[in-house]
């Protein structure tokens, strides 16, 4: 070691003697943003492969369990009628769980997937989980394009707390996503079970949202149970979310915000951030700790 | 001269599970068996190749060349020792590169070259020479999937010897592929021994190994079993063979041809 730190010092020109392997986790990965690029721009062509829909399937998917949402719960279960604006209510809250549920199944995936890669070629296998998480945002934007309009239509405007509602809600989604993604990606190498306990736990994402039920009914009838909702970063920036969006396209926004919503909502989302990002760093731990085994493993 | 590649200690072991399902486990574990065991593919290898060294890798198969590949690729890290490397690495692993089936050969020239660092400019300034080289006409926009396994590898070495790398890796890269093809690979495997850059090469052709290579690391069972000079080596892994005899006749049939 030490005669390759002498020659290192004596011919300065050469790039250093370094462990072929060394990747600096999530950081390299924003280093080499160009091959993110390509795996980003690959995984979006690959999802439309061979499919005459082709792009139109990330709108139908979302759109079918809206308008099952719409109707089951609106009209035949009556939260039209206890909730102001419902279907912009649902609507905000299906891009939030949406968006996770994408990140999080197409990231557990993303592994398995790209075996031929991983088997071969030396690269931070964190760029699967983080391109499946880019992959997911990116089917995000048209789908804001669509509540934008439906909200201008029912009067909203956008103000501070949208951009800042905005902002916490995507920034706790991408970090919690991605964790997730990464633990479960590698977890998901080592026993194929872990895929299958995506769906169940999608299940409660989609459930333990704000979405088909609102704030006031959660609070009416869940009585301390209520934190089991609200414990949760998905449902804190499903909030935020729907605070920026729904709220101002009701009848009384001002209302709205404080029947509607829990009262500290901005402070329990810098909490649900803090907490989103604590679990990143133990993702990338347990990413790491199992890194080295992933190759010969899938 | 500097150090290229320096190994030191290195180990590297693969899990054996022999019961996978809980069901499997469970009872193995009342019973008392063991449900894991490990085994050394590459077991307390040292070595350093200088720059610009051309080094032939040989040994049985299952003797971990592969696996010592992989290593100092950087696909797989050992679990004792270490290993160092200086500068950028390219070059086949097990006969193929990480292609992805569904893209089309060019898109996965672009994906390749990234992986192995090169920038979308690098890469465009190269593009010609490797569909050039790799000489597979229109199927170039066909998805990789389709491509046979000598048009699979073709692309692979193309790509890898057209990346401007300091660290050569080419593993059987002379397995698959006829001869018109072998032999432009041997011509463009010379070049870059000539201009200086470090190549570790695995083959069972003695023949080859002779023509690239000035030194010969053979490995037996994961250790190291001879580092040294090209002809010395070969006679060590021929010496208590039975067959030796023929199958030095082989390797220079296989030497001709390539």
């Amino acid at each position: 070691m030490s005669d390759a730190a002498v020659t290192t010092t004596q011919s300065t020109e050469l790039p250093p003697l370094a462990p072929p392997s060394s990747t600096l986790g999530l950081l390299s990965v924003f280093q080499r943003r160009y091959l993110l690029k390509l795996l980003v721009q690959r995984e979006i062509a690959a999802r439309y492969e061979q499919s005459f829909l082709g792009f139109l399937w990330s709108y139908i998917n979302p759109l079918s369990q809206f308008f099952i949402y719409w109707f089951i719960m609106g009209t035949v279960m009556g939260a039209h009628q206890s909730v102001d604006n419902y279907p912009v209510h649902v609507f905000s809250g299906l891009i939030v769980v949406h968006f996770f549920t994408e990140t999080f199944g197409a990231g557990t995936r993303s592994i398995v997937r790209n075996k031929s890669l991983v088997q071969k070629m030396p690269l931070p296998k964190e760029m699967f989980p983080v391109a499946a998480m880019l992959v997911s945002f990116w089917h995000v934007l048209p789908q804001m394009l669509i509540l934008v309009v439906v909200c201008l239509i029912s009067g909203w405007h956008p103000e501070l707390g949208t951009l800042i509602g905005g902002v916490l809600a995507f920034a706790i989604l991408m970090c919690l996503g991605t964790a997730l993604a990464l633990i479960f990606s590698v977890a998901n190498v080592f026993w194929r079970d872990f895929g299958s306990l995506v769906g169940i736990l999608t299940n409660f994402v989609r459930f333990g949202c704000t979405m088909i039920y609102s704030y006031d009914m959660l609070a009416q009838h869940a009585g301390h149970f209520k934190w089991l909702v609200l414990g949760n970063p998905i449902a804190v920036a499903c909030l935020l979310f729907q605070r920026a969006f729904w709220a101002f396209s009701t009848s009384h926004p001002a209302k709205t915000i404080r029947t509607e919503f829990p009262a500290h909502l901005y402070h329990q989302g810098l909490i649900a951030l803090g907490a989103s990002v604590l679990v990143l760093l133990f993702a990338q731990w347990f990413f790491n700790k199992f890194d080295e085994r992933i190759a010969e493993q899938i | 001269m500097a150090e290229a590649i320096v190994a030191d200690h290195v180990t590297k072991d693969f899990v054996l599970r022999r019961h996978r399902t809980f069901k499997q486990m469970s009872v193995a574990k009342m019973r008392g068996e063991e449900t894991v065991n490990r085994f050394n593919a590459v077991d307390d290898v040292s070595f350093t190749i200088q720059q610009g060294e051309s080094v032939g890798l040989m040994g049985l198969n299952g003797s971990g060349k592969s696996t010592l590949l992989k290593v100092i690729s950087g696909v797989m890290k050992p679990n004792k020792g270490s290993i160092l490397t200086r500068g950028r690495i390219a070059g086949l692993i097990a006969t193929g590169a990480g292609f992805q089936n569904t893209l089309s050969g060019m898109d996965n020239i672009f994906l390749n070259a990234a992986i192995y660092g090169l920038s979308e400019k690098e890469t465009k300034a190269t593009l010609d020479e490797i569909i050039e080289f790799a000489d597979i006409g229109r199927f170039i926009y066909q998805p990789v999937g389709t491509y046979s396994s000598g048009m699979t590898s073709r692309l692979g070495f193309s790509i890898a010897v057209h990346v401007d790398c300091d660290i050569f890796l080419a593993d059987e890269i002379l397995a698959v592929g006829d001869k018109p093809f072998k032999r432009k690979c041997m011509k463009k495997m010379e070049e870059i021994r000539d201009s200086g850059k470090t190549i570790v090469y695995v083959s069972h052709a003695a023949a080859s190994v002779q023509k690239m290579c000035n030194r010969v690391i053979a490995l037996e069972k994961g250790r190291l079993l001879y580092d040294g000079a090209v002809d010395e080596g070969i006679r060590v892994l021929n010496y208590g063979d039975e067959d030796g005899d023929e199958l030095s006749a082989d390797d220079e049939e296989l030497g001709a041809d390539v």
